[in-house]
């Protein structure tokens, strides 16, 4: 489990984590979700003890992450940015962190086999493309058989096929009670793996929620009509106090009135539909919703 | 197969020696280290060879005074001279290549106390110098003074102060090696790491003969690669510090490196 309580990291005079306080629980995939920038890499830098907090203190398991015996049994991370020697190759590479915690060499071979990296594992890993590289960074988490598993935008430079590898990878990690912490800027990706969300933009944390409550709040109540009567359907729909967002295609938006109010009225007076869908807003379009004004960087800014 | 294969034997605490186990693993499995050792070899025998040869060869075209004041050590102990160049480059490379490439974070998510990686470079990188240079600077003692010998211009190894000499020439490389260490933590970064090597083994002597002689008398004995050379001449006059007093000197200037890389390593975000 990580535990952080009012975590804050200042660079200079830029707050990169500002007073995030979460947990992370085992047994589930829990999403670190937030736009580039907002904060997601720092947080993860600071449980591992890599950078200092200004203020505020993060705990694995109980404990700093320092002060554990056998840190890699704790936490096995994955880095965003690069965390190997360009002259090294993937088995050395293995087996000298191996050698730090005592493990035996056979684990090294048993997680490259686990990884796919068998025919590679001899080359310098300064050879490697994106996404071999990310999979000798997961071997490397996976190393201490951890307890936590903390990974930064993990299907980063990886092929569809290494991208399911890696959605089962997390679920089977936390069906056997791990806890199990992944970042993304990818919605979708999201909604693929995590049970549970913490979403933060600008280095506050916005939400921490399930999935499921987490759409649902971010949710509005559209429904998508497309007719070839169109008129006649904005008069109908103006009467029931609805409003209209046409699309460039000529689908209606509607607001402010249910599917089944609008197809009794259209039914009412013969206007032809051609679709009528109420619409629940995707994971992508909830993160939309709620980071808002969160964006490190909104359209505004760049254009000032 | 998506589930993880659990550990045979459960992961063990970190120890010091488990880091200088990884440490080891780590210097061999990178190419700069087999280069910069194999330059310091050759360079160490090498030299004193050639040197050797030469000056045996042009013996007779000496003046009477230039072999009076021949020093036999000289020839000997010029590679080991050269060769800690090689060493100095690869002290300050076992650490910085780590923040270049990024290899620091996952060493210090390994070993999140941090110190015990710096002791275990400066650790294993001073013992495999000593190691290798010792054979290395003996080789070129016996080799250079046997072609010497046949113009009676060599010292035997237990001529005054010889013995001396020839291991403090290695002595000198093994605390170059942990001083370069200690400059690779401070700098993190292999540009300003090598060019303070350099700049305070090559460039800080030379300064000193432009300024005032009684200045640079004062201060000269004590710089560090000035300190250090005591160790390895074999006569002392009032301008340099007596052999094991310099090398202290020279070993305290490493230890007080090693002591500032310690404090950024632990201090710094990574």
């Amino acid at each position: 489990m990580i535990a952080a309580h009012l975590l804050t990291k200042d660079y200079g005079d830029k707050r990169a984590v500002d007073g995030l306080t979460f947990e992370v629980q085992p047994g589930i995939v829990t999403g670190f979700l937030g736009p580039n920038g907002s904060g997601k890499s720092t947080t993860m830098r600071l449980v591992l003890g890599l950078d200092r907090p200004t203020a505020g203190e993060v705990t694995v398991n109980g404990k700093p992450y320092a002060e554990h015996d056998a840190p890699l049994r704790e936490v096995g991370a994955l880095l965003e940015a690069r965390s190997v020697h360009t002259g090294r190759s993937a088995r050395n590479h293995l087996r000298a962190l191996a050698q730090t915690h005592g493990i035996a060499r056979a684990r090294v071979q048993e997680l490259i086999d686990l990884v796919g990296l068998h025919d590679v594992a001899g080359k310098r890993a300064g050879k490697f493309s994106l996404g071999m590289g990310q999979r000798l960074g997961i071997a490397t988490a996976l190393l201490g058989d951890p307890a936590t598993v903390m990974l930064d935008e993990p299907v980063n430079g990886l092929d569809p096929e290494g991208i399911q590898w890696i959605r089962a990878l997390l679920r089977g990690l936390a069906a056997e009670g791990r806890t199990v912490f992944v970042s993304s800027h990818l919605m979708s990706e999201m909604s693929m793996t995590a049970d549970h969300l913490i979403v933060i933009g600008r280095g506050r944390l916005i939400a921490d929620t399930s999935v499921r409550a987490f759409v649902a709040a971010a949710s509005k109540d559209l429904v998508r009509v497309r007719t070839p009567d169109a008129s006649a359907l904005l008069e109908a729909i103006a009467r029931l106090d609805g409003s209209v967002r046409v699309e460039p295609d000529g689908t209606f938006e509607v607001a402010g009135v249910g599917a089944e109010e609008i197809g009794r009225a259209a039914a009412a007076q013969g206007i032809v539909l051609f679709e009528l869908t109420p619409h629940e807003a995707s994971l992508e379009e909830a993160f939309m919703e709620i980071t808002r004004g969160e964006l490190e960087y909104s359209h505004e800014e760049v254009v000032a | 197969m998506t589930a993880i294969p659990v550990l045979a034997a459960p992961a063990r605490g970190v120890t010091q020696a488990r880091v200088v186990r990884s440490e080891w693993t780590k210097f061999w499995t990178v190419r700069s280290t087999r280069w910069s050792l194999l330059v310091a070899t050759v360079l160490t025998i090498g030299f004193p060879i050639l040197a050797s040869v030469i000056i045996s060869s042009h013996w007779g075209s000496q003046s009477p005074h230039d072999r009076a004041t021949f020093n036999p050590l000289d020839p000997a102990l010029i590679g080991s001279q050269i060769a800690q160049l090689a060493i100095g480059v690869l002290g300050v490379l076992v650490v910085s290549g780590e923040y270049s490439t990024g290899m620091i974070r996952a060493t210090l998510t390994a070993v999140p106390k941090r110190l015990p990686v710096l002791w275990a470079k400066a650790g294993v990188f001073g013992a495999v110098t000593f190691a290798l240079m010792l054979p290395s600077v003996l080789i070129a003692f016996f080799a250079s003074q046997s072609i010497l010998s046949r113009h009676d211009a060599s010292y035997s190894w237990h001529h005054a102060g010889v013995a001396r000499a020839v291991i403090g020439a290695v002595l000198y490389l093994v605390v170059v090696a942990v001083l370069t260490v200690g400059i690779g933590a401070v700098f993190r970064s292999t540009a300003g790491g090598i060019a303070t090597f350099a700049a305070i083994f090559f460039v800080l002597p030379p300064i000193m003969n432009v300024l005032p002689s009684s200045w640079n008398s004062a201060i000269s004995p004590y710089l560090p690669s000035e300190a250090g050379r005591a160790v390895i001449q074999l006569t002392h006059d009032s301008g340099t510090l007596a052999p094991w007093t310099g090398f202290g000197l020279f070993a305290l200037y490493a230890a007080i490196a090693l002591a500032a890389g310690a404090v950024v390593l632990k201090v710094r975000d990574a």
